[in-house]
């Protein structure tokens, strides 16, 4: 099992590419994120931003906070565009260049997962990754299919909270048979180095779903926004892993196990939830983490 | 060398003299042998080009949003609902001043489903930004894929060319194919000004305040507006190279009529025969093709129209609620004339249905003998 910390800091980065002045909101899971992901990658990385929270985290024309190349794309095109960009690096002959797709749940989950399925389908050499803020927090905080059960959003309001599950989109990407996926979190900083870097030596579609906090879509303290993520973590409610040519191995062991019903307790976006749905997500964590257990250090496809 | 083929083999050949290097498309009747004839000429290796096989048209104008941007030369080809779902992305392709060529077969828009030739599909993308060549024969197809990359490398707007279905698409013709080194001496290789480059890293398409937009956006009216001077010295050169000349609109027996008929596409052929078959019997009819539209070449139509004081203008496409577009851009784009003709808007042909000279000489009888036209739209052989 692979440990944590154990980052090969002499392949990170010192230069910093993402920039002081973006927008993002204070406990902004996305703004570190993406900070992470470039020191991970480094400057020949090419990035594709659909409609997005980091549409407006970046900063406003003739502004950009990153020192890498960036192309906008409609919202559901994030993929493609990529595969598209990724056909004529090639035609350059610039083959070293990453080409990472930067799309948030709605992105991917929803609008997205069309193109999503076709560049994966081609294993097209992109690297995708979605960001997932559980909801379409740029707008407002509207549910996604990425939402959790139990989840209070604007369009499940108070009387009609989310009543169906997250959509497991791991399982999703992983049967159309990409050569490298993984989970990440914010919260485990050396962890999603180490995976950003890694995804730089795999040829073919790598895909990346990254957990990244929203305070105000999550109604927690901004100052809380890593610890409730870590939570996530240790309540196995967001395992981290990574599946390489279809062999699976968990990243992060929760050094102390937390239940669902503690890690809900902390946002404001479950304050509706019943016990019945508490229990209902305590149920699927299990099962999906003895899934997780049983299938580490295996190849599953 | 002459070759007897179809249009949509010329469009492949014009895209492998144009030496693109991303290609995407999805299959959709009646283009699909041109994704066909495309795939065997990159797979055989007489185009080096990359075929992305993507899952949607809507799919296939994003890769190549994304390969031009990238700063290479980049196609793609559909038709009818393929068109109507890259929608968004035509809108976003050409505020983004990509020098992208489209080749779309006119096909009817469903329901009900219909694989025929009408021009609505592209019309209805009048309001994208994509600079329009109606096309008439499959010598002017691949001629005009290879202009069209000249024009739209030249001014930053990407270029649609389209051709009627199964008229042309799939109508065997002779066709004069330029070699390799003659398609090579027009058309240089694309050299972007930006590109997605990471050492000299930019943001493309962005957050942009009302500060900024309107000009953003004037910025593009005015690059397309290009092509009215651009264009007259692509068809020069090409002329000199080639021997084909294709003008902005292309005149036929004009100076003396008294009436002049507007038509775009095959039916242009048709009523190039019944031109001459009506003059025959003495009258004095004209035509003007339509080529390029987008941008509408206000002075060009009016210093043809204005030779006459009567017009026909024959749609093979719908707006409804209005009529033919071609008749409303026409009377809009004369407005403004001190003595300006009188302008009969027609409906004719729609999903295909066949328009033949003699449905042509019976609009231009009706022309000949209504002094008074109606604004509304007179619908050729519809069946009461």
């Amino acid at each position: 099992m692979q440990r944590t910390f154990d980052i090969p800091r002499e392949l990170m980065t010192d230069q910093e590419l993402l920039q002081p002045g973006v927008l993002s909101c204070q406990g902004c899971g996305a703004s570190l994120a993406m900070k992470l992901a470039l020191k991970g990658l480094g400057k020949r990385t090419v990035i594709v931003i659909p409609a997005c929270c980091w549409t407006i985290i970046i900063g406003v024309y003739p502004y950009s906070a990153l020192q890498v190349p960036v192309i906008h794309v409609p919202f559901e095109t994030a993929a493609v565009v990529a595969s598209g960009i990724r056909a004529a690096f090639d035609a350059r002959g610039e083959k070293d260049v990453v080409v990472m797709a930067w799309a948030g749940d709605g992105g991917t989950f929803d609008i997205g997962l069309q193109a999503l399925s076709g560049a994966a389908e081609r294993n097209d050499d992109i690297l995708y990754v979605c960001y997932d803020n559980e909801a379409y927090m740029n707008t407002g905080i509207q549910r996604s299919s990425a939402t959790p059960l139990g989840a209070w959003t604007t369009t499940t309001p108070a009387d009609s909270i989310k009543g169906e599950p997250k959509k497991d989109l791991e399982k999703i990407m992983l049967a159309h048979g990409v050569p490298y996926l993984a989970t990440l979190s914010v919260a485990y900083p050396d962890d999603a180095v180490r995976k950003f870097q890694k995804a730089r030596t795999i040829t073919g579609t790598k895909f990346f779903h990254l957990l990244s906090p929203c305070p105000p879509g999550w109604r927690i303290d901004p100052a809380e926004s890593i610890r409730t993520t870590r939570m996530a973590t240790l309540a196995k409610v967001f395992p981290l892993y990574e599946v390489e040519n279809g062999r699976v191995d968990i990243s992060v062991q929760p050094q102390r196990e937390i239940t669902v019903k503690e890690y809900v307790e902390t946002q404001g976006r479950f304050r509706q939830i019943t016990d019945k749905m508490v229990d209902m997500l305590q149920q699927n964590v299990d099962k999906k983490w003895d899934e997780l257990i049983e299938q580490s250090g295996k190849a599953v496809s | 060398m002459k070759q007897v083929i179809k249009g949509n083999h010329a469009v492949a050949q014009g895209v492998r003299l144009s030496r693109v290097e991303v290609i995407s498309a999805y299959p959709i009747t009646p283009q699909t042998t041109i994704v066909e004839e495309l795939s065997e000429i990159c797979a055989s290796g007489k185009l080096d080009a990359k075929f992305i096989k993507v899952e949607s048209e809507h799919s296939a104008m994003a890769a190549v949003v994304g390969s031009s941007t990238a700063g290479v030369r980049s196609f793609t080809a559909t038709s009818s609902q393929g068109l109507l779902l890259m929608h968004e992305v035509l809108h976003w392709s050409a505020g983004a001043g990509l020098p992208i060529v489209l080749a779309n077969v006119n096909r009817a828009v469903a329901p009900g489903w219909n694989i025929w030739a009408d021009q609505t599909d592209s019309l209805a993308q009048r309001d994208t930004g994509w600079i329009q060549f109606y096309c008439e024969s499959n010598q002017e197809v691949l001629d005009s894929v290879i202009m069209s990359y000249r024009l739209a490398e030249q001014i930053m707007v990407p270029v649609m060319l389209t051709y009627d279905a199964f008229f042309l698409s799939h109508t065997s013709e002779i066709v004069d194919v330029p070699e390799p080194d003659e398609a090579d001496a027009f058309l240089p290789p694309y050299v972007p000004n930006s590109k997605l480059d990471v050492d000299h890293p930019r943001a493309f398409g962005g957050l942009i305040s009302p500060d900024l937009y309107f000009e953003g956006r004037y910025a593009v009216h005015h690059n397309t507006l290009k092509a009215l001077d651009v264009y007259p010295q692509v068809c020069k050169e090409f002329s000199g190279a080639f021997g084909r000349d294709y003008d902005i609109v292309e005149e036929y027996e004009t100076e003396d009529a008294d009436v002049i008929a507007v038509t775009a596409g095959t039916i242009t052929s048709v009523t190039r025969i019944a031109v001459n078959s009506l003059r025959e019997k003495g009258h004095k009819v004209g035509l003007m093709k339509l080529r390029l539209f987008r941008p509408v070449p206000t002075e060009r139509w009016r210093q043809v129209l204005g030779k006459t004081s009567k017009v026909v203008v024959i749609d093979r496409n719908l707006t409804a609620g209005l009529g033919g577009v071609f008749a409303s851009e026409i009377q809009a784009a004369l407005y403004a004339m001190e003595t300006r003709p009188s302008i009969i808007p027609v409906v004719a042909g729609l999903g295909g249905r066949d328009v033949t000279p003699e449905d042509v000489e019976g609009i231009f009888n009706y022309a000949l003998t209504h002094d008074r036209p109606t604004q509304k739209p007179l619908f050729w052989g519809l069946k009461e």
